[in-house]
């Protein structure tokens, strides 16, 4: 092969197509979808971390980066789940299942989970934070031997907002990880399970965890993560062990385009997992 | 280094023999400004500039770009740059950024695009004399080992010929007959001598700019920024002209049968608004203060972070063009300023 095949068969901006093979709206303005790669090649060669991501191209309308949500424990396919917010998500939400669309990465750095063995594992999700950590929460239920306790603490505004509702009460009842599930308004008053913010979930932990040995990950709006952080500190957990993740505009997904620096750091290399210890002093974070 | 001595007399000849090997750009004047144009012999050159309106960079990261064409029944990668460019004239601080264009887009994750260009690009240095704007003696740029193919010294009647690469090399066995290997003691001293009156030019220096990356982390939350801020219109002018300013959006452009179309990559910039709204409308620098505040902290401090160099040539070209005066030079002094006690100790 040639030097200039090469650069064409096989670079960095190299995408491959995918075809839905399942989608269903999650709330009034979420969806879930699931893919496949059609290339056999690919469906061998894409592996990925939980909290990793992909840039998704529909020519005419352009590229966007979206969370796996599904975990590399579970083959042959690749679930996202996304809010209808522009005009990428717009154009998006017209595909149907069997529509083909091509997509590359995967990016970023993800979680270690490897590093997490025999250590308690809070995850923290809040609104859509739920779709990136639902990749680690499944992986953790799928090899749940290898951590000590794990807690899923997951947090919508109401009911119908949130996201894998059914899913994550199913897992509430399975008990294999302990989920707690809150919803800030509970207009019903049927709600089964806690009414209030995420951040109140906690404290319910002090008495369970052993500080030194816990990591946190946290996912979800901007205004969160402070208050989560709070909390967290307030249980002794390590500051680097309190691993969040972050969005950013990217256009790249490979640290040249610059649009997600965050002070000196690339969002798409670098990130978008960050221990709060590193970036506890960066002001433009969130 | 292999160096070589060439008459002016046989310039008119090397330009023809460069001519052969590609398309051949040099600093050509355009009313009061230098740009890099295409020439047709070596008359059009004018080498007495300091600098061109943008640098080298536009042949490796143009303004706008095609990387795909689609249509109906699929897209296709583009990649420009089959041709050979050949860029002479270029200065020590040009040849500096592309440099840390090379590490940014090439050390790391490969970019396909900017490596064909990169690979198709022979660069042909030449030496220059400051003016009142060149910074490159305070950014340690004013002088160049590698990073160009060949590099001509302007010793008067005659050029001292600097031999960067395994391409270099071939243009000099291909000029043989115009090029002398003797290096006479007459060549060294004017060497010697040109350095000297180039080094007693600068004017205008940055003594603080060696401890900038600690004073920017220091005066993160200076006032100076608001004033600066305040001041800044956002018109982007700064990373236009800066030669390592690389920021790119990328942009899918349709026919009007909206049938067919092409991606592109446009050169950006930290100072316009939107550069770091994401998807929602969330903007995490909704303000000129911030965004300011990203263009020179990551230029000259967070480079030196991750590179262990900033990402400022100290080509003046900031110094010149911005309109409000807001430049490596008045951002530096404006923060040093604030961390000393006395003007005394400043100065």
């Amino acid at each position: 092969m040639t030097e200039e095949n090469k650069i064409r068969e096989d670079h960095s901006y190299r995408d491959f197509p995918v075809e839905i093979i399942g989608l269903k709206d999650l709330t009034s303005d979420t969806r879930y979808f699931k893919v496949r790669c059609l290339n056999e090649d690919m469906k061998n060669k894409f592996n990925y971390k939980p909290g990793q991501f992909v840039i998704f191209s529909i020519p005419g309308v352009g590229e966007a980066t979206f969370s796996i949500s599904s975990p590399p424990t579970r083959r042959d396919f690749v679930e996202f789940g996304m809010r209808k917010v522009g005009t990428f998500t717009e154009a998006f939400f017209k595909l149907k299942e069997g529509d083909v669309f091509n997509m590359r990465g995967p990016y970023g750095n993800g979680f270690e989970m490897e590093s997490l063995k025999g250590r308690d594992i809070i995850i923290v999700a809040g609104g859509l934070g739920a779709v990136p950590l639902r990749s680690v929460l499944l992986y953790a239920e799928d090899r749940r031997e290898e951590f000590n306790q794990v807690f899923f603490l997951n947090g919508a505004r109401s009911p119908d907002d949130m996201l894998f509702r059914e899913d994550f009460m199913a897992m509430a009842a399975r008990g294999i990880v302990d989920t707690r599930l809150s919803v800030d308004k509970d207009p019903t008053g049927e709600w089964p399970y806690d009414v209030g913010f995420v951040t109140t979930l906690i404290p319910q932990l002090a008495e369970k965890i052993k500080a030194e040995n816990t990591t946190a990950l946290i996912c979800g709006p901007p205004g969160m993560y402070r208050f989560v952080i709070q909390e967290l500190l307030k249980l002794n957990v390590p500051k680097d062990q309190i691993l969040m993740t972050l969005e950013r505009r990217m256009k790249c997904g490979q640290g040249h385009c610059g649009h997600c620096v965050v002070g000196g750091r690339y969002t798409c290399l670098d990130g978008p997992i960050f221990t709060y210890y590193d970036v506890q002093h960066e002001k433009e974070l969130i | 280094m292999k160096t070589y001595t060439m008459d002016k007399k046989v310039f008119p000849e090397f330009i023809k023999l460069v001519k052969s090997k590609g398309k051949l750009f040099g600093p050509i004047k355009q009313k009061n400004k230098y740009s890099f144009e295409e020439i047709n012999d070596s008359s059009d050159l004018d080498f007495d500039y300091q600098r061109t309106i943008i640098g080298i960079k536009k042949f490796l990261t143009p303004p706008k770009y095609k990387t795909m064409i689609f249509n109906k029944e699929g897209t296709e990668d583009v990649f420009d740059g089959d041709e050979t460019n050949i860029v002479i004239g270029v200065h020590p601080c040009d040849i500096h950024s592309v440099k840390i264009l090379d590490r940014l887009f090439l050390a790391n994750i490969k970019d396909p695009y900017y490596a064909k260009k990169r690979d198709n690009l022979v660069i042909i240095g030449h030496s220059c004399l400051p003016d009142d704007n060149c910074l490159c003696h305070s950014t340690g740029t004013d002088m160049v080992e590698d990073g160009f193919d060949l590099f001509l010294t302007d010793l008067g009647d005659y050029y001292l010929v600097w031999v960067g690469s395994d391409k270099g090399l071939s243009l000099t066995i291909a000029a043989d007959n115009l090029l002398s290997e003797e290096t006479t003691e007459e060549s060294i001293r004017d060497y010697v001598a040109w350095q000297q009156k180039r080094s007693s030019m600068f004017k205008k220096g940055m003594p603080s700019f060696k401890y900038m990356a600690d004073i920017m982390n220091l005066n993160y939350d200076s006032d100076v920024w608001e004033q600066f801020g305040e001041k800044c219109l956002s018109c982007g002018t700064c990373s236009l002209v800066c030669p390592t300013c690389n920021c790119f959006n990328v942009e899918d452009i349709i026919a009007m049968n909206t049938e067919e179309g092409f991606r592109e990559r446009q050169l950006d910039s930290c100072t316009l608004p939107y550069y770091s709204v994401v998807a929602g409308d969330h903007d995490f620098r909704p303000n000129r203060t911030a965004r300011l505040k990203l263009y020179y902290t990551h230029k000259l401090k967070d480079y030196i972070g991750r590179w262990g160099q900033p990402g400022c040539v100290g080509c003046g070209r900031c110094v010149t063009y911005c309109p409000v005066n807001i430049n490596v030079v008045t951002v530096s002094d404006a923060l040093f300023g604030e961390v000393c006690e006395t003007q005394e100790v400043c100065e």
